[in-house]
């Protein structure tokens, strides 16, 4: 143990909350210099990032690594307890380097009102938020991480966004904060049913010993947190308004970082600590999960937006995700994880896309255009690419979020209904269909065909430098792990392991 | 003992500073009149104190001396800037505070 | 043994071209073109040295368990979980070294008759990329030694058949019919995912096929299970070898350039389905209980489909005009062909079939795309624009025909010895209902191939007229005239195939089934046949028949009363308008079923969403704002802001009151203070006195 070792996590959570303070004392009229700051800060985390990766122990992934733990708040035994394990890296490093090129994107496409100070200062903080939440072993931390994302994001929407974004920025914040309510409340009885400590690794280890009937209600309370946070159905609404009002740049974090806050939220604290109230709940979550994957396919199915079709097609995609945790199995838990930065990559990547387009067109409505290849076919065929990987497409990344969590249905964990399961697994694997139904047929009608006679005589411009730079990595890790997903699959395996052996050592 | 003639005095001479204060108009005037005050404290106090027989009625006077001559440099200074502004000290032109 | 070892090689070759093309093509001198159809002449090479390998590699076991044993080589771990680890490997028997040869020799000459027909495409470089990465993913799809490997090729020929249908996505059409295509295949691979799945628990958690065919064949699996893992597969095979009843994409593709049609839509990917049953036989051959004994049939439902697709496909064959929907609609009825064989146990047969149809079927494809390259400018309607064309296009001409034999199954060209073998396993295995929809799908098949090339080749040529008139105007219209070399050799040499090919199973050799047998095939005891006369000479006089019969009756107008039928009888009229729209699958699937997905199932769900689900979201919001106005309004703002405003409203006052005295005159100030000094010293004095007194 070093001083990297001590400190590195803590520097990939601070440097960037540290990094906004000192964008604070930029003059207001230097855009360059601020931009540059901002770049610099989150380049510096991604430094730490790649440190960190390379550090990492891949032969324990199931222990936590980098691990501080220093006295925080006394009076609560609240202590400042961080690191990462298998099933966290990943998320962490998603989170980092999709900070990067949201700022390399944003470049020279900053929204209305402009200001890019402000801007990157709130993506700054938004980053330590989410690096944060998936850095937390203790709860009180993670609830302050898990919040201190919410205010960055709402301003993000309700200054910078479209026409609606009031009401869209009001919706998300008080949706989620209704969540985090519960979820609290839900924390607090941990506290003091599980031995009056918040730290997280501790309290996996006494929360079985909690009344049976307890863990199922203090399930439910963090179930509403991170149900929202995802969101899983009936709970989604929220999103595609924030998605549709939202700056291109909010909609790439919030899709590719904070929807995988509630998913990782299940993974990490709900089902290792309470796994008695997991099993009984996880035939309703695989429910809520199968009904959001042809609900949102549906959704996509029925839009006329860009931005709101790519939005509801998360909802689906969640829903995988989701399913694959509802197994309580390792290959459930792996194909989760997988779709989540799965997920990250490629709808992030939609969503740059839907916002370049809107860029250039002015509009999002799918029926004003067409011929998409013909004015800028680079544009156009990697839209074509992504919604390949969207649909999961084997040998992109898509593919093995889906696949591995259709396969755990099959054979869920001791205890559960494989009955029902199964059937979960048949409406998902239909769901997959419906996913090749509505990308297909919204880049049929964006990309394919003449261009429209409203646009046919602008000259639109294929993809910029910018766009180039931070698009490019992303490209390259849909490829990359689709081609040997083995690259992620042995990070979180270990990890997951970790959490699922619970689950299949005994029946109850 | 002459303890009322002193007394007296002061009080003449405190009289005279009021009505400086509150009649003239010119802003010199007045400072000098608040000067005249001072001053009648200051006899009313050695007054007493040779009275009372103790030294701390000119110990005091002392103090009010020093104070009246740091109070006197900085009415003097707001006075002249006021003369700059306005090319003018009369007193009853200069409102600005007026609430 | 390098080249059985390695023959991951093969794809990897392709693939490696695709990034060359795909980033670099554009600059190349030939457009991308040369890298294409180098790596896939690579390929060739090295699958022509493994097959040489294969065929010169030792054999164990005696008599009828005489096989070569397979070839196993795992790449890297693929992925993990716990212990299960799915390695990316190969795995080379026969049956693979037989699809390499497949494949990589009619890739090879799509590219090279490609370069011409091809030639100044908008997209010409775009193509080769799309050819290479469809060559390197079927190449994966036939090495794989798992199902999910197997899956990712799939997929990926899948994706290719996209792109190269909607190669010219200006038009609606083209795009349509790609999204047709994939959307359909997809529904098809839905079933299969769940079917993998199924066999991965059923086999140990494990991908591997060849142990899957080992348990399965030594009832290791539970027979439920293995019946609806194999339904599950086969629903793949069902989707992406246009088996009834998702055969409707396979015409619809003829939307894509013709060497596509010829490579992917016939010879290779469409049979991938076909493969898939051949490589995964031991479930498949366990499940349905295919097999000699006649105590063990079970219905075979493989057969059934195949049988079912024979039939209806070579019925809307006689309707079409577009030769190239003949050719698709030929293409789907022999495709039929190799899953009923596969379906009644003749192993040998279906991929032996497979082999043969490659070749003549992407012959008459290639040969189409030359007559409407040369003969018919660019049209592929038989009855508008071709006819006559035998004396311009002399190679053509004689390729198709020879072709159109093969397929016909006349002796001694490759589709009789295929076709025969099939036949004769159905009979002999006891499935004689079948063997009658064979033979009655070889009629078929023999009177629509006459049809077809008599309306193109012979008769009047009909072509031309749409120029007439342009040509007075001064513009020469292109006579027919015979195609370029890149055109014509390609032909020649899959004519050439098209004849001998057949003769590695037949003439008494049977080289072709020795060569591929493998262990599954042994371990489940297919049995094989010797040529047998009776049946041969049976078949052939039912294709001369079907032969004979279409040229009567299209030729010489024989059977007068038939013609003119439908202008008759409303029956016949019926009938034919029924075919016509091909038993209006199109329209259930695309506007009624998909139509009400996209349509008011997909609005309804959202208006669900937007009213009900959302709308309980904005009632919350709104009753909390209804509450919090009450709250506000009468509470808060009459009570509580009564007490408050009452202090404020006091302090208000007295500032309005007191700002009077604050003149900002010092003189007034000091009036003030002396004032109240002397009011305070006069109620000292007072006070002072008082307390005195």
């Amino acid at each position: 143990m070093n001083v990297f070792d001590h400190w590195a996590l803590s520097g990939v959570i601070f440097v960037p909350i540290l990094g906004a303070i000192l964008l604070g004392f930029v003059p207001r009229a230097q855009e360059t210099a601020q931009k540059s700051v901002a770049l610099l800060i989150s380049l510096v985390t991604g430094g730490l990032m790649v440190g960190i990766l390379a550090r990492f122990d891949y032969n324990a992934t199931d222990k936590l690594q980098f691990v501080t733990d220093r006295r925080w708040i006394d009076v609560i035994h609240s202590r400042y307890h961080v690191g990462v394990d298998g099933i966290a890296l990943p998320l962490l490093a998603l989170s980092v380097f999709i900070t990067i090129a949201c700022i390399i994107y944003s470049w020279d496409h900053f929204p209305e009102p402009h200001n890019p100070k402000a801007f990157l200062m709130l993506l700054l903080v938004l980053e330590t938020g989410m690096n944060g939440t998936f850095c937390a072993e203790d709860l009180i931390l993670f609830f302050v991480f898990f919040e201190l994302v919410l205010l960055p994001m709402y301003f993000m929407i309700g200054v910078w966004g479209g026409p609606n974004r009031q009401y869209a920025a009001i919706k998300f914040f008080l949706f989620t904060l209704f969540g985090s309510a519960l979820m609290i409340l839900g924390f607090l009885a941990l506290f003091f049913k599980g031995g009056n400590t918040f730290d997280i690794p501790t309290l996996v280890h006494n929360g079985s010993a909690i009344a049976r009937s307890t863990q199922v209600l203090i399930f439910a309370g963090l179930f509403m947190g991170f149900a929202i946070k995802v969101p899983m159905f009936p709970f989604h609404t929220w999103l595609p308004d924030a998605h549709t009002e939202a700056p291109t740049v909010g909609s790439v974090i919030l899709a590719a970082v904070l929807l995988k806050l509630g998913t990782y939220g299940f993974i990490r604290i709900a089902l290792p600590v309470l796994p008695y109230a997991a099993r009984r709940w996880a035939p309703w979550i695989g429910l809520l999960a199968v009904i959001g994957i042809i609900y949102g396919a549906l959704g996509s199915l029925a839009q006329r937006d860009l931005k709101r079709l790519v939005a509801f097609s998360s909802v689906a995609h969640m829903g995988f995700v989701m399913l694959g945790i509802s197994t309580l199995t390792s290959f459930g838990l792996n194909a989760a994880i997988f779709g989540m930065v799965a997920h990250g990559l490629i709808t992030g990547m939609l969503f740059f896309l839907a916002g370049s387009i809107a860029e250039r067109f002015n509009t999002r409505e799918i029926s004003r255009l067409g011929g998409l290849l013909v004015q800028a076919p680079r544009l156009g065929w990697i839209l074509g690419f992504c919604a390949m990987a969207s649909l999961g497409l084997p040998g992109l990344a898509g593919f093995w979020g889906e696949f591995p969590a259709i396969l755990s249905a099959y054979q869920p964990a001791q205890g559960l209904n494989i009955a029902l399961f199964r059937a979960f697994m048949v409406v998902a694997a239909v769901g997959t269909v419906l996913a090749a139904g509505y990308l297909l047929w919204m880049y049929q009608r964006t990309a394919f065909g003449e261009p429209s006679a409203e646009f046919a005589a602008i000259h639109v411009h294929d993809v910029h430098v910018p766009e180039w730079i931070a698009w490019t990595p992303l490209l390259l890790g849909i490829v990359a792990f689709g081609v040997y997903p083995h690259a992620l699959f042995h990070v979180t395996d270990g990890a997951v392991h970790g959490v699922t052996a619970v689950f299949t050592s005994r029946a109850s | 003992m002459l303890l009322n003639e002193f007394l007296f005095l002061g009080a003449l001479l405190f009289c005279t500073g009021v009505y400086g204060v509150l009649a003239r108009k010119n802003g010199v005037l007045v400072l000098m009149s608040v000067e005249l005050i001072l001053n009648a404290v200051n006899i009313n106090l050695i007054a007493f104190g040779a009275f009372r027989d103790t030294i701390a009625g000119q110990v005091f006077a002392l103090f009010v001396i020093a104070i009246a001559a740091a109070e006197v440099g900085v009415g003097l200074a707001i006075v002249l800037l006021i003369y700059r502004n306005r090319r003018s000290i009369d007193l009853t032109d200069v409102d600005l505070m007026k609430g | 043994m390098f080249f059985l070892d390695n023959a991951w090689l093969t794809w990897a070759l392709p693939a490696s071209a695709f990034v060359v093309i795909l980033f670099f093509g554009r600059r190349l001198p030939g457009k991308g073109a040369e890298i294409g159809i180098a790596a896939v002449g690579g390929s060739f090479v090295l699958s022509c040295a493994a097959a040489a390998q294969w065929i010169g590699r030792g054999t164990i076991g005696e008599g009828e368990e005489r096989v070569r044993g397979a070839v196993d080589h795992t790449l890297y771990t693929w992925f993990s979980n716990g212990q299960v680890k799915v390695p990316l490997g190969i795995h080379v028997d026969g049956l693979t070294v037989m699809m390499l040869l497949v494949v990589t020799l009619v890739s090879l000459l799509v590219q090279v008759y490609s370069t011409a027909y091809m030639h100044g495409d908008r997209r010409y470089t775009y193509f080769y990329a799309a050819l290479a990465l469809f060559t390197a993913s079927m190449l994966v799809l036939v090495t794989s030694s798992t199902t999910i490997f197997l899956l990712l090729g799939w997929e990926g020929v899948g994706l290719c058949s996209f792109m190269l249908i909607g190669h010219w996505w200006e038009e609606k059409d083209n795009s349509d019919a790609a999204l047709k295509a994939f959307f359909t295949t997809r529904l098809g691979d839905a079933g299969m995912l769940i079917g993998i799945i199924i066999l991965f628990f059923a086999n140990g958690q494990s991908f591997d096929i060849a142990r899957l065919n080992r348990a399965a064949l030594s009832g290791g699996i539970d027979h439920t299970v293995l019946v609806v893992g194999a339904v599950a597969l086969f629903m793949g095979v069902i989707g992406k070898s246009a088996q009834f009843p998702l055969h409707t994409w396979l015409p619809d593709a003829m939307a894509g350039p013709t060497p596509v049609s010829a490579l992917i839509h016939a010879a290779t990917m469409v049979v991938a389905g076909v493969y898939l049953v051949a490589r995964c036989y031991g479930v498949f051959w366990a499940a349905f209980r295919v097999g000699h004994h006649p105590a063990w049939h079970g219905i075979s439902y493989v057969a059934v489909i195949g049988a079912i697709t024979i039939v209806i496909a070579a019925a809307l064959a006689f309707v079409q005009d577009d030769i190239k929907k003949v050719l698709a609609y030929s293409t789907v009825s022999q495709l039929g062909y190799m899953v009923m064989a596969l379906g009644v146990g003749a192993w040998t047969g279906g991929i032996f079939h497979l082999f043969t149809h490659a070749f003549f079927k992407a012959c008459l494809f290639l040969g189409a795309g030359s007559v409407s390259h040369s003969g018919s400018h660019h049209s592929f309607d038989m009855k508008k624009d071709m006819g006559g064309l035998w004396r311009a296009m002399p190679i053509t001409h004689a390729t198709f025909v020879i072709a159109s034999l093969a397929l016909a199954g006349i002796f001694p060209l490759a589709g009789f010895w295929s076709k025969d073998d099939i036949l004769l396993t159905a009979g002999k295995n006891g499935y004689n209902a079948f063997m009658v929809v064979g033979l009655v799908g070889a009629f078929m098949t023999a009177a629509y191939m006459a049809r077809t090339v008599y309306l193109t080749f012979y008769g009047e040529h009909r072509g031309g007229h749409h120029g007439g008139q342009h040509s007075a105007a001064g513009h020469a219209v292109d006579a027919p005239h015979e195609s370029p070399l890149a055109i014509t050799v390609p032909l020649v040499v899959l004519a050439a195939f098209s004849v001998v090919a057949g003769w590695l199973n037949g003439f008494g050799v049977h080289w072709f089934a020795e060569w591929t047998r493998n262990e599954v095939v042994v371990q489940a005891h297919v049995p094989e046949y010797k040529f047998s006369a009776p049946t041969a000479a049976l078949s052939m006089a039912v294709a001369v028949a079907g032969i004979g019969v279409g040229l009567l009756y299209y030729l010489r107008h024989a059977f007068g009363p038939l013609h003119r039928a439908t202008e008759r009888s409303s029956l016949a009229r019926a009938g034919y308008r029924f075919l016509l729209n091909k038993y209006y699958l199109d329209v259930l699937y695309t506007d009624i079923i998909v139509g009400s997905i996209k349509g008011a199932i997909a609005r309804g769900a959202y208006w669900v969403n937007q009213r009900v689900i959302d709308g309980a979201v904005n009632a919350v919001g709104i009753g909390a704002r209804a509450l919090a106005r009450f709250t506000y309004e009468v509470v808060d703002q009459k009570v509580v802001d009564g007490l408050v405003n009452g202090t404020g409203a006091s302090a208000e006052g007295g500032g309005s009151v007191l700002r009077r005295l604050q003149t900002g005159r010092v003189q007034q100030y000091a009036a003030f203070l002396f004032g109240a000094g002397a009011i305070g010293a006069l109620a000292l004095v007072l006070y002072a006195n008082q307390g005195a007194r």
